[in-house]
């Protein structure tokens, strides 16, 4: 065998830098691309629809004139969802996470169970409201209500819920369990005291995602009999409602170039809203990971 | 009760891992307030052995055995018993440090807590963290995250957690394999102090300090088929000294393992 010396291992040193660098760059130009789009699409909406955004807009009902037209009901009824579905969504996603990671155990249906929990995850939204509709709507009798809106959006996220919660609770190191376990825990004991606070920034951060993917939600909403003209303060869970998505879509749909700007103004407010909520959560989530206070 | 009597037996043990047997045939007796060290080879079943006692094998699903485990006369492994009625009555130390994620004082208080003391706690804690030789260390900081500790002082944590539940026995499953040399000899100065009130059971493959610290030891040795057998057990002194066995003699003088 030919003896191996140094001068062998040094070609093509020039040609991996520069594929060092062609990769570097592409990396960044991706970076560039995704960002720019972003860019391209708030420049453009703040500069049809900031004139539009102040109180007057966020108070002001709908309207047939286009420069009358608010959004209160829509915002409201946007939010008054998100806070159902988030309820939903949160017990029943966190309670079945619980039961799957702790409870179960490793039998092949509760392996079957979690596939498919993911797979629900990439079921159009239209089929979670054709579901809400004859489940809420008709069935139980809730009508075309905020509550049955809020179910329906509860559903579609409940299994990014479970994911993430799932996730997070496999997250935490046996070894803590052992520990509690070692001292005679109950698993009650265990899950209360040390699993499900450890796992809770995790289970935070799925309810952020939950949340943003609920707000923007528009199919289902329809099927389940959102209206897109509401005159009035949605004041109980049985009320007909609106939601923000709901009202830009209407708006882009018509013809009159106010209303055009109205859906903008729309847009940069769900954003607004998406954003607080969105901040919200990382705070909570930060101070829950934060060591004990010295 | 006779003082005599063993605080644990096992009888003609077998741990099964769904259908592969894992440890075969184990009859021991351990005696109260001793220490009593289990050594062998890196997967003769020492470990598996170890957590029969205050069945930890339980939270493995494929985990089954045959035989009987009595703690102070009673079969640990009857129907009506709870595990987690046994498992404070006996601690267990784990190999890794695994402190709470929580303070000095909650690591220390969770036992008492979740089993319902209705004493003093701070009292508890503190008597607790003292027989661990970390009061004087950490009386200052209890309200502190226990992950800021070191290594051996986590360690020590946790045999204060174990201790403030006041169990019977103490299992301690390779304690001191995480930490450098002297947190081992804080702790294994502290295994001897704690052998006069509790009975000790730990697992080690450091052939040293199961001769320092243990006044028994059992061999266990892999077979051919990778099932762990009980290959001697006495007097601590007479296993490392005068081994009936060859392959004991083998292990001891460190011709494998």
């Amino acid at each position: 065998m030919a003896a191996i010396g140094p001068t062998e291992f040094t070609q093509g040193m020039a040609r991996r830098k520069w594929r060092g660098r062609a990769f570097h760059g592409l990396c960044l130009l991706a970076v560039v691309m995704a960002l720019g789009m972003l860019a391209v699409l708030l420049i453009y909406l703040v500069l049809q629809g900031w004139a539009r955004v102040n109180w007057e807009f966020l108070t002001s009902f709908p309207s047939r004139h286009p420069e009358q037209a608010g959004i209160h009901s829509a915002l409201l009824g946007s939010i008054y969802l998100v806070i159902i579905a988030g309820f939903v969504a949160f017990v029943l996603g966190v309670g079945a996470a619980i039961y799957l990671e702790e409870y179960a155990g490793r039998h092949w249906i509760n392996r079957v169970i979690q596939v498919n929990i993911s797979n629900l995850a990439g079921v159009p939204s239209i089929v979670y409201g054709l579901l809400g509709l004859e489940i809420f709507v008709r069935s139980l009798g809730l009508g075309k209500s905020l509550l049955a809106g809020g179910f329906t959006l509860g559903l579609l996220v409940l299994p990014i819920i479970i994911i993430a919660a799932e996730e997070a609770i496999k997250a935490v190191p046996s070894s803590v369990r052992e520990g509690a376990y070692g001292l005679g825990a109950t698993r009650w004991q265990t899950i209360w005291h040390l699993v499900l606070p450890q796992a809770f920034p995790g289970i935070l951060t799925g309810m952020i995602l939950a949340s943003s993917r609920a707000i923007g939600e528009t199919a289902p909403l329809i099927v389940v009999g959102a209206l897109a003209f509401v005159p009035f303060t949605p004041d109980s869970p049985f009320s007909r409602f609106s939601a923000l998505p709901i009202q830009i879509f209407n708006w882009t749909a018509r013809p009159q170039a106010g209303f055009h700007e109205a859906a903008a103004a729309g847009i940069i407010v769900l954003l607004v809203v998406l954003l607080a909520m969105n901040a919200a959560a990382v705070i909570l989530r930060n101070k829950f990971q934060s060591p004990p206070e010295g | 009760m006779q003082p005599s009597e063993p605080i644990l037996q096992t009888k003609n043990l077998n741990v099964y891992y769904g259908a592969k047997r894992v440890v075969t045939d184990v009859t021991l007796d351990f005696v109260r307030n001793r220490i009593t060290a289990i050594i062998g080879p890196s997967g003769c079943g020492k470990s598996t052995l170890l957590r029969c006692f205050n069945r930890m094998n339980d939270l493995i699903p494929s985990a089954t055995i045959t035989g009987q485990v009595l703690f102070e006369g009673q079969d640990l492994y009857a129907p009506d018993v709870d595990p987690t009625e046994i498992r404070y009555q006996i601690g267990m130390v784990f190999q890794r440090p695994n402190p709470f994620p929580k303070t000095i004082f909650d690591n220390v208080a969770f036992g008492p807590r979740i089993n319902g003391f209705r004493g003093d706690l701070p009292e508890l804690v503190e008597m607790s963290l003292r027989r661990t030789a970390l009061w004087e260390e950490v009386k200052d900081r209890l309200k502190t995250s226990a992950l800021a500790l070191s290594g051996g002082q986590q360690q020590r944590l946790c045999i204060a957690r174990a201790l403030a539940v006041e169990p019977k026995v103490i299992l301690m499953d390779e304690p001191c394999s995480s930490l450098d040399p002297i947190a081992t000899l804080a702790v294994e100065d502290l295994m001897r102090e704690l052998s006069q009130d509790y009975s000790i059971v730990i697992v080690t493959h450091n052939m040293q300090q199961a001769a320092r610290v243990s006044d028994q030891t059992a061999f266990l040795m892999a077979s051919q088929e990778r099932i762990g057998e009980l290959i001697e057990f006495g007097e601590s002194r007479q296993i490392f000294t005068n081994p009936q066995d060859e392959r004991t003699e083998a292990y001891i003088t460190g011709r494998f393992g």
